[in-house]
């Protein structure tokens, strides 16, 4: 790690000032963050622990919604009886994250910010079309995520919790890279009164997108049936060691069937 | 005998200590005015070096020291060698270039040593070494050992052209090609033995210590076998006479052949300790390791095997190219020659082998040992034929096996080997019935009617451990012998210290060592305590690698327990007042024939020191006797393994739904412990057949450097194994034990492959079987091609 | 430098450390915990895995500062050689360790298997709980047998505390 400086403020107010004033990064659970700086990828000069800011945490339902605060750990959302009840897809993704110990200390404001290509929480926000609330204002997260690792924040924003809407059915299928586990291919798919959405991370070279086939036909009969023939287009899907782009969309097939059950 | 003694499955003794987080690995040492060392490697695969600016690192904070090769050079240390001599078919000797422990001019693969620096915290040492500036000039990459020697590709080293170390060949040439021209069925198969990343969960480690007041060096190391590794830091590499020198490998976090070698880093940093007056640690990180730790395996091979009309084998001949990396590394050269191609019978009676191998160089990290070492890449070969074959002319594999079988031993191989005794079919029986191989088709349909397919496929392993005979092996070109010594002190209370120069790390030589001793002398095994991996303490040794330690290392406890009990009966006659022919030892009591006088192993110990009994003129005080034991023959453990997977047809997922293994090892020491090193050998079978592969691009980046990467095996990836034993006893050593470490590894990738073409019905998947490359198998498929 | 006070093993410990510090390295350098190991540099092989207010965490993957306040048990805080948990006992009668430099990290991991799933804990639970944990040595099949048993210890030693 490049030497940095270390703040901990105690509240969110004073987090946004720190940031502002230090041009620093913020760190929240750490779990990609940290092992990008262990291997001198990312040299933050300030470091802005959210570890100490109380009211980030915590799962409520509201409304219409799941709310959970930004510092809420996958552990924590994977136990959540409000979770389970509202969003049991929800609950069941986050029970899928990384290891046990990852789950433990990984939080969902840090992976949603991260906007990693392969990450699985950004399928569930854009499929479910939930609205991410900052610092600052509400963003939807049709304009959250705006390609790989990069998203509508600004520097001295940051995310204080999450809204999903709790929709009728929600599911997320995973094709998990046998080395890092990470995502090679998650499918999101949410039915709501408004519609279906289908959202896939883990395949696309500019970060989660959604699957628009997939969502019309799903709109007109929501049956794994209704996809069974769908082709998805490799042409912007990443190739790597593990999954040439062919496989990927392949996979992408094969889990949208899975999600819808 | 006793109830601790061979064949007991006692719990081990050093578990205590590491169940209580009470280890001590040399990362968890550490000394005063300990200082701390990064390396600067290369970014490049290839590259001459134009030059190095060290003068910002060596102003940056807490800096001691940088060094590069020119230091290295000024201060004459050797360069890293290779210890065995392997000539070519004709007769020339093989053709290395030098491996310096910091670059001489020249980096020839990513990661390779370019400069280390030396500081106070490890921090800044890391700081530093970002400032180190090197200017290369970029070369391409020779990176394909199929192409490495093709006209036009970049040269690794000029002593070697064509990027060729060696042509060596092994067996009778013409006799093969006889028996295949009138051979009735030919198998012919081309395979890739993937390259592994050894992994052990400890990195790398080293601590240089030097006392100028003494004149002497210390050398804590994760080492297989510290005394080979001070033999050559001084003999060859020149950091200070042995007397000079000593090397400390305290509890070592696993090793499968990686930590065997004598790297650059652990001599810069022995040498480094003088240059900078004080101990100088390094510890790699996981991605160091992935670049810096010797690989395994890593050969691309064609081979055929000829059958007569009956099913009977005429003849094998392989053809190999072995990649050996950038540069040789310490036994790099034998693990494709002799540790391979002498195991290509198999457990079959092949009247005719013969087998090419050309060692190779390339633009990548070293290749050597990794666990097995050789004889998986040859059962891969030999398995693989042998199933294909049984596929090809209609015949079961299991009787296509079963017709061949060695039955009459000592039976001798065309290619050297003499194995001493066996009982394959006694294995084969055990494994069927166990595997429930008649039940396989209804598993079959059952995994078909979920939409699955299922395959089983068998490895009928032999492997040469107990290594080595060492007359056998100095005439085939290693540069030092492969016996093994013990010391046994026996205190003058009757507890016992064993010596050894076997080293453990993970193998439980501290339970299995002393339940040897415990049989021999009759003491508890808590009265035995085994002393290794210093070389202060342990005169001398070889290590522990290639299932060794229980054929070579137990024997030479044998030995020694013997002379032990000799001496005893010679101190009790005297004692007894009887004649020295007179006195019996048996279970650790010493008795007169004829009388009731007797007396305790720690009676007779204590006799021997107070030395009040006996004419010193006729017996020295005193009760510690040592042996160096040279093993008379290999030994030659076999055994048979069924892999039953399922195979998800639209992900390509492959599942290991059974695995059965039933070895022969002779005789166990320890059951509960054999059957632990089968569990963990099946485990990293596994991973090179479905998970596991070092991969490089073009330029020679290697792009599977972290874990993120690279495929471990992990808990979810293999089922609970269902291993039994049978034992034909080991005549070759006084134990008649034959060694257990390998035999999983060497047995699993067959196994493995043959299951996932039997489910495919066509032999096209590679290894690593990963979901991708058997999904696009699975588009291969007979039944799928037609659609 | 910055101050960070925790308990570590039921004692308050209290430092200034460069922020950069990761736990694992305070454990290991700060207070001669060499227990906890390190294995990997992208928090994947779990050989350093300890308890941080109860749950498992990476100590290579936090920062020793954003402990600030925690409980942190690390292996030699669980049990001793005369008085072991029934975990390290179940790993120690099963042969779940060979070279023992996962065996820490496996241990924490076990206990906090049990601590969610439950002292009925089944195989396939397990093995997929383990997935933050690798060893090189055991092939698991120990290491599996060896937590269904400390499950079950566990159970008996609650209720003999109840």
């Amino acid at each position: 790690m490049y030497a940095f400086d270390y703040q901990r403020p105690k509240s969110l107010a004073e987090a946004g000032s720190v940031l502002k004033a230090t041009g620093g990064k913020v760190l929240a659970g750490g779990q990609t963050l940290i092992p990008a700086m262990k291997l001198r990828l990312a040299q933050p000069g300030n470091l802005v622990d959210l570890g100490g800011v109380a009211d980030l945490k915590g799962i409520t339902q509201h409304g219409g919604a799941v709310r959970i605060g930004a510092m809420t750990t996958h552990a924590a959302v994977a136990e959540s009886s409000v979770v389970k009840a509202a969003l049991p897809g929800l609950a069941g993704l986050a029970a899928g994250i990384g290891d046990p110990h990852v789950r433990n200390r990984g939080t969902i404001g840090g992976s949603v910010a991260n906007n990693d290509p392969a990450a699985d929480y950004p399928a569930a926000v854009l499929a479910l079309g939930a609205t991410v609330h900052t610092s600052k204002r509400a963003i939807g997260a049709d304009q959250f995520f705006t390609g790989l690792f990069s998203t509508a924040l600004e520097d001295d924003e940051i995310i204080t919790h999450i809204d999903f809407p709790v929709a009728e059915s929600f599911a997320y299928a995973k094709f998990a890279n046998p080395a890092s586990r990470y995502a090679l291919v998650g499918v999101a798919v949410a039915k709501t009164s408004a519609g279906v959405r289908v959202a896939v991370t883990g395949a696309g070279d500019s970060g989660v997108f959604r699957l628009a086939d997939a969502e019309k036909a799903l709109g007109s009969d929501f049956s794994a049936k209704a996809v069974s023939g769908l082709k998805v287009d490799a042409s912007n899907l990443m190739s790597d060691i593990h999954a040439e782009a062919d496989y990927r969309a392949h996979l992408i097939g094969v889990m949208l069937k899975r999600a819808v059950g | 005998m006793t109830d601790q003694g061979i064949g007991a499955s006692v719990k081990r003794k050093e578990d205590l200590r590491f169940i209580t987080g009470k280890g001590q690995y040399v990362d968890d040492i550490n000394r005063q005015g300990q200082t701390y060392a990064v390396f600067v490697r290369s970014p490049h695969a290839h590259a001459n070096i134009k030059s190095i600016a060290t003068k910002d690192a060596l102003s940056s904070p807490g800096v001691l020291a940088v060094f590069t090769g020119e230091d290295i050079a000024a201060d004459k240390v050797g360069g890293l060698i290779c210890g065995w001599m392997i000539h070519s078919k004709d007769g020339s000797p093989m053709k290395a270039g030098p491996h310096p422990a910091l670059a001489q001019g020249k980096v020839r693969y990513v990661g390779d040593h370019v400069a280390v620096v030396i500081a106070e915290t490890l921090a800044q040492a890391k700081d530093a070494a970002e400032k180190v500036e090197v200017d290369y000039d970029v070369l391409p990459a020779a990176v394909d050992p199929a192409k490495t020697q093709a006209a036009g590709q970049p040269q690794v080293h000029a002593e070697a052209p064509n990027n060729t170390v060696y042509q060596w060949h092994l067996g009778d040439k013409e006799a093969v090609d006889a028996a295949f021209a009138k051979a009735a069925h030919v198998t012919k198969i081309d395979l890739v033995n993937n390259r592994l990343v050894p992994n052990a969960m400890e990195p790398r480690a080293a601590i240089g210590d030097y006392d100028a007041g003494l004149d002497t060096f210390t050398l804590w190391t994760t080492s297989q076998n510290p005394h080979v590794a001070r033999l050559v830091l001084s003999a060859f590499i020149g950091i200070a006479p042995e007397n000079k020198l000593r090397v400390i490998a305290p509890d070592v976090g696993g090793g499968f052949g990686s930590k065997i070698f004598i790297y650059a880093e652990e001599t810069v940093c022995i040498w480094a300790a003088k240059k900078v007056g004080r101990p100088v640690k390094w510890t790699a990180e996981r991605s160091e390791s992935f670049y810096a730790d010797a690989h395994g395996r890593d050969h691309v091979t064609t081979a055929e095997l000829a059958l007569d009309a009956n099913g009977r084998m005429l003849a094998l001949r392989a053809a190999t190219k072995a990649n050996l990396g950038a540069y040789l590394s310490t036994f790099a050269s034998s693990v494709p020659t002799y540790l391979y191609a002498p195991l290509l019978s198999g457990q079959y009676n092949i009247p005719a082998i013969y087998c090419e191998v050309d060692g190779v160089y390339t633009n990548t990290t070293p290749v050597d040992a990794y666990r097995g070492a050789g004889r998986p890449e040859a059962t891969f070969v030999v398995e693989r034929l042998v199933e294909v074959a049984a596929r090809e002319t209609g015949r079961d594999p299991a009787e296509l096996r079963r017709a061949n079988f060695i039955t009459q031993f000592p039976h001798e191989t065309p290619v050297i080997m003499t194995y001493d005794a066996g009982n394959y079919a006694a294995c084969l029986d055990k494994a069927l019935e166990m595997a429930d191989y008649k039940g396989f088709g209804q598993r079959k349909a059952a995994s078909a009617a979920k939409g699955k397919l299922r395959g089983i496929g068998f490895s009928a392993y032999i492997e040469a451990c107990g290594i080595a005979p060492s007359r056998a092996v100095g005439s085939l070109g290693a540069g030092v012998g492969l016996w093994e010594s013990a010391e046994i002190r026996v205190n003058p209370v009757g507890t016992v210290e064993v010596l050894t120069g076997s080293h453990s790390h993970g193998q439980g030589h501290e339970t299995t060592m002393a339940q040897i001793v415990s049989s021999k002398l009759g003491v508890p095994i808590d009265s035995v305590s085994i002393v290794h991996g210093d070389t202060d303490k342990v005169q001398m040794g070889m290590g522990t690698y290639g299932s060794r330690s229980g054929a070579v290392g137990g024997s030479a406890i044998v030995k020694a327990a013997e002379k032990v009990i000799a001496k005893g009966k010679r101190v009790a006659a005297a004692c007894m007042e009887v004649e020295e022919d007179q006195v019996d030892f048996d279970n650790g009591e010493f008795s007169a024939r004829g009388t009731n006088k007797k007396m305790t192993f720690g009676e007779v110990a204590l006799q021997a020191y107070v030395a009040h009994k006996f004419d010193p003129e006729k017996i020295e005080p005193g009760l510690k006797e040592g042996s160096f034991y040279d093993p008379k023959n290999f030994t030659f453990p076999s055994g048979v393994h069924i892999a039953e997977v399922e195979i998800d047809m639209a992900t390509g997922v492959t599942r290991v739904d059974r695995w059965t293994a039933v070895d022969d090892f002779g005789v166990l020491i320890n059951p509960m412990i054999v059957e632990g090193q089968v569990h963990g050998g099946i485990a990293q079978g596994v991973g090179q057949a479905l998970l596991e592969g070092a991969r490089y691009d073009e330029s020679g980046q290697l792009v599977t450097a972290s874990f993120m990467d690279y495929s471990m095996p992990r808990a979810s990836d293999v089922p609970s194994f269902n291993v039994a034993m049978t034992n034909t006893p080991c005549p070759s050593n006084p134990l008649g034990v034959k060694g257990c470490g390998e035999a999983g590894a060497i047995a699993a990738p067959a196994a493995m492959i043959n299951a996932i073409t039997n489910a495919l019905g066509h032999e096209d998947v590679a290894m690593p079987a990963t979901p991708q490359s058997v999904w696009r198998a699975i588009q291969k498929m007979p039944a799928k091609a037609a659609e | 430098m910055t101050t960070v006070t925790m308990t570590v093993n039921g004692r308050s410990v209290t430092a200034d450390v460069d922020p950069r510090t990761l736990l694992v390295d305070f454990l290991r350098s700060n207070l001669r915990l060499t227990g906890t190991h390190v294995g990997c540099d992208t928090s994947q092989c779990g050989a350093c895995v300890v308890h941080v207010d109860g749950r498992a965490i990476k100590s290579c993957t936090a920062l020793a500062a954003s402990c600030e306040g925690a409980q942190v048990t690390t292996i030699e805080g669980i049990g001793t050689a005369a008085k072991l948990h029934p975990m390290q006992e179940a790993f120690r009668e099963h042969h779940a360790l060979q070279c023992g430099f996962c065996t820490p990290g496996m241990i924490m991991a076990g206990i906090d298997i049990v601590n969610r799933k439950g002292t009925s804990v089944d195989e396939a639970t397990i093995r997929e709980e383990l997935e933050g944990n690798m060893c090189r040595c055991t092939g698991y099949h120990n290491i599996v047998k060896a937590i269904e048993t400390g499950a079950a210890g566990m159970a008996g030693a609650k209720q003999a505390a109840e």
